[in-house]
């Protein structure tokens, strides 16, 4: 029990108190007038809000989308397209983030939704094609076994495959939150906002303070994402 | 989610704008006008991306000299391998521009700055890859190379990191894939390479040049994963016929 | 109970029909085996019963009523369903494994616990031990238990079952399909057993049907399939040692009180009577057993003249093995070679001694039937 609130909340308040105290350091101690005009606590709130505005629902959507589309894909009349999908999603998790984003700039113009929606489709590809992967993995025989003894297959499906499937599919959504936590940063330069903000700012004024302060946030933040969910993952797979 | 649907909505009218201009005889395309750019600015191109794989080839030559070694000593002492590894997952963790950022004070603006953030990436990949690609090698074939009174010495380089290899190449790939991205943004910090193309077409409204400057990321990105893969492929067969010895 | 009548599949793509024109009965509470090479159509004709695969000509009637006309899911559920990979569950503990059929079809949970309970311990696995593990802490065998507990547990009058005992060692498989024969006398299924494997076909059946290339070729019982093969390729399947293969049609039981060889001798036994009782046995050995009439150990010529001692006690020694009384001959044989010794003692489930079964008594079977 104590070990259990030392993992799940005493080590990731330690994190954000690390993150806090850097920033309220900072904040009072400003090098000089530039620093104390450029990195308030409004401004910090402000950027921190964005940040997680733009995590939070394009992890939202891209999880609903990916794991839905998996399941879909995973049926024996979508299989085949399946498989091409897989082909295309492992392309496309190599295009870069940055070219993502610069790409639907160029189609979409500026601003915070761009950038959800680039990060939406970003991360619905980890999601998707692991949720694919870990449904195909089932064994055969197991599926068989359900069927045999009279299973409808929507139960299969909520009872049998996804269960099995559940680790694998969340290892998708770590995959999916790092890139996501890492292509969020980015979002600033198409004018998505977020902590890239800060870093930008502070390179543009030469003022080491502001980079940090926007760099520790956005690090502990995907530290942070990272620990808890490899966490999870690691208390769901008791049975194996 | 509101947000989310915006985007969706945007997106479906601007696709159909794109095609609506496209219809347009007077205007050209950004498609045409992509092109045009790229044929008038080849040269330019040409030396950016070589700036780029320049920069991403001698990262990863670096990174693996690190990674390989560094991998090869935590598989000799347990005890250390989780702490390393674990580091090794935190910074890989932490967000690109966030690295970058955490280098511009100690580095300044530049090339420097760039190398030091990719190699610092590329470890958790490689490191991982050697650390495992030994660990599980089968103990019986240590053994053997034991009894027959091989050195330690001569059986790591001929026997564990020779049949590790492929899971070396796997995560070689890994990282060179990761980092052909990442070197993309170093360019904001003056590493140079097609990810200025990217940023002053940004903050220029140049689309052809942020065009050209994604999409020849994403090309070098997917041939090399695409060599890389074939690489790996052709060590893993080399082992195998060695193993059928 | 079940009848087949035409029954016909042709997978999509093959020009050949992987089942032809197969008609078959099974009356109720018998053991139907299918047997045959792989790729003959046994397992095709049992996945068509509960409809796993959709046949494309024949009717299919299960207690005379038009199996094609009902609804699969609810078919499905009345029909017990054993694989040979089991199919157990991974992220299921034994227990959940078990209560699925009683799941799907809504039990209340305190009657599905009970008969969890009570099918668990049908099938030798000690509910207490075992409801809350998970199937990758089992070893072969136990999964196997519990594969054919989890198609009981509903009590469904017919069971299916695919090479049940294929995937384990030849001795566990022994002892599994004699716990399965003392099961199956108690409950009376009307079971579909799929198996290439002849001698585990014998052991099992009340009827066999031998399956060619999708077609049936004969379908007796056991000892008539042994004595009058149809055709060649039955007299091949059943091989040229037809005579001890009949081994495996004999249960111990059944013998045990014609090669009566006497009582066994009490632990308390003076020397004189071990010495009596030595000269007059067949083996050179003599049985020893304790007041309850538990096996305590043997007495050889040997063991005599070697130790020092009062009563039987003091000089037997262990035995290696023994066999219980509804085991086969065929399965008293090979214990007899594996322990290396020309005869085995004979217990019963209660672990009382019953007799000694010596490889004169398995000749003279097998001389008497040929």
């Amino acid at each position: 029990m104590l070990r259990n609130i030392w993992v799940w909340v005493g080590i990731p308040l330690i994190m954000i108190g690390i993150a806090a105290a850097i920033v309220i350091y900072s904040v009072n101690n400003p090098t000089d007038s530039i620093v104390a005009r450029m990195l308030t606590y409004e401004r910090v709130f402000r950027v921190i809000r964005e940040h997680m505005g733009l995590l939070l629902v394009s992890m939202t959507g891209a999880t609903i989308v990916g794991v839905a589309g998996g399941i879909m894909l995973s049926r024996p009349s979508l299989y085949r397209i399946g498989r091409v999908m897989e082909t295309i999603v492992n392309i496309g998790q190599t295009v870069p983030s940055l070219a993502v984003l610069a790409l639907f700039y160029t189609i979409l113009g500026l601003g915070f939704r761009v950038a959800v929606f680039a990060l939406f489709l970003y991360s619905i590809l980890p999601i998707l094609r692991n949720t694919f992967a870990g449904i195909d993995g089932v064994e055969h025989n197991i599926i068989e076994a359900a069927r045999g003894m009279g299973m409808h297959p929507l139960r299969i499906l909520t009872r049998i495959e996804l269960p099995i499937a559940f680790p694998i599919i969340v290892a998708g959504l770590r995959t999916a939150i790092v890139i996501n936590v890492g292509a969020a940063t980015l979002a600033t330069f198409i004018g998505g906002g977020g902590l890239g903000d800060l870093i930008v700012t502070g390179l543009s004024v030469h003022r080491d303070m502001i980079i940090i302060n926007g760099a520790v946030i956005a690090a502990v933040t995907a530290i942070l994402l990272d620990y808890l969910i490899g966490k999870v993952e690691e208390r769901v797979v008791r049975w194996a | 989610m509101d947000q989310l649907l915006w985007a969706v909505f945007d997106t479906l009218r601007a696709a159909g704008n794109g095609m609506m201009l496209s219809a347009q005889s007077d205007d050209p395309g950004l498609f045409m006008q992509t092109v045009n750019w790229i044929s008038r600015r080849s040269e330019m191109l040409m030396e950016l991306m070589l700036e780029h794989l320049w920069l991403v080839v001698l990262t990863l030559i670096i990174a693996v000299i690190i990674s390989v070694t560094v991998g090869i000593i935590i598989s000799y002492y347990e005890s250390m391998a989780q702490t390393v590894l674990g580091i090794c997952q935190i910074l890989m963790v932490i967000p690109s521009m966030a690295m970058l950022a955490f280098m511009v004070p100690l580095f300044g603006i530049g090339f420097t700055t760039g190398v030091m953030a990719l190699v610092l990436y590329s470890l958790l990949p490689i490191v991982r890859n050697t650390y495992t690609g030994i660990r599980e090698l089968d103990p019986a074939i240590v053994e053997a190379a034991k009894g027959m009174g091989m050195t330690e010495r001569r059986i790591l380089f001929k026997i564990k990191i020779p049949l590790a290899r492929p899971v070396i190449m796997a995560g070689v790939r890994t990282a060179a894939v990761m980092m052909i991205g990442i070197a993309a943004i170093a360019a904001y910090v003056g590493a140079g390479g097609l990810g200025e193309l990217i940023f002053s077409g940004i903050s220029r409204g140049h689309q052809p040049m942020i065009i050209a400057g994604a999409i020849g990321v994403s090309i070098i990105a997917i041939v090399f994963d695409y060599l890389l893969y074939y690489g790996e492929k052709r060590f893993a067969v080399e082992g195998r016929t060695r193993e059928g010895n | 109970m079940i009848k087949l009548e035409g029954l016909t599949k042709v997978f999509p793509g093959h020009n050949i029909p992987a089942v032809k024109e197969l008609n078959l009965e099974i009356k109720e509470g018998d053991v139907c085996v299918l047997v045959g090479p792989s790729g003959c159509g046994k397992t095709t004709t049992m996945k068509m019963i509960n409809r796993l695969y959709e046949p494309t000509g024949g009717k299919i009637y299960i207690r005379g009523e038009d199996a094609l006309q009902m609804d699969p899911i609810k078919l499905r559920l009345d029909i017990g369903y054993v694989i040979q990979e089991i199919g157990l569950f991974p992220h299921m503990t034994i227990e959940e494994n078990v209560a699925t059929v009683p799941n799907e079809k809504q039990w209340p949970k305190d009657k599905t616990r009970e008969k969890v309970k009570e099918v668990m311990t049908l099938v030798g696995l000690d509910p207490d031990v075992f409801k809350d593990r998970y199937p990758t802490a089992l070893s072969g065998g136990q999964r196997q238990r519990v594969g054919v507990a989890r198609a009981m547990v509903s009590d469904p009058p017919i069971m299916l079952m695919d090479e049940p005992f294929g995937a384990v060692d030849p001795i566990t498989r022994a002892r599994l399909q004699n716990e399965f024969l003392r099961i199956q006398e108690r409950m009376g299924k009307t079971i579909v057993f799929v198996t290439h494997d002849i001698d585990e076909a014998i052991k099992m059946s009340d009827t066999i049907a031998v399956m060619r290339e999708g077609e049936l070729i004969q379908h007796d019982t056991p000892s008539d399939l042994l004595s009058a093969p149809a055709d060649e390729f039955v007299s091949n399947l059943v091989g040229r040692n037809r005579s001890i293969k009949r081994l495996h049609l004999i249960r111990i039981n059944e013998i045990l009180e014609d090669v009566s060889r006497g009582k066994p001798l009490n632990e308390d036994a003076k020397k004189d009577d071990i010495e009596k009782q030595l000269a007059e046995s067949d083996i050179r050995s003599v049985i020893v057993v304790d007041r309850d009439n538990k096996l305590k150990g043997v007495i050889g010529v040997n063991d005599l003249k070697r130790k020092a001692g009062e009563v039987a006690r003091d000089y037997c020694q262990d035995v290696s093995d023994t066999i219980t009384d509804d085991a086969t001959l065929n399965d008293a044989l090979s214990v007899m070679l594996e322990i290396g010794e020309g005869y085995v003692a004979v217990v019963n489930e209660d672990d009382r001694y019953q007799g000694t079964i010596t490889l004169g008594d398995l000749l003279n079977v097998v001389k008497e039937d040929s």
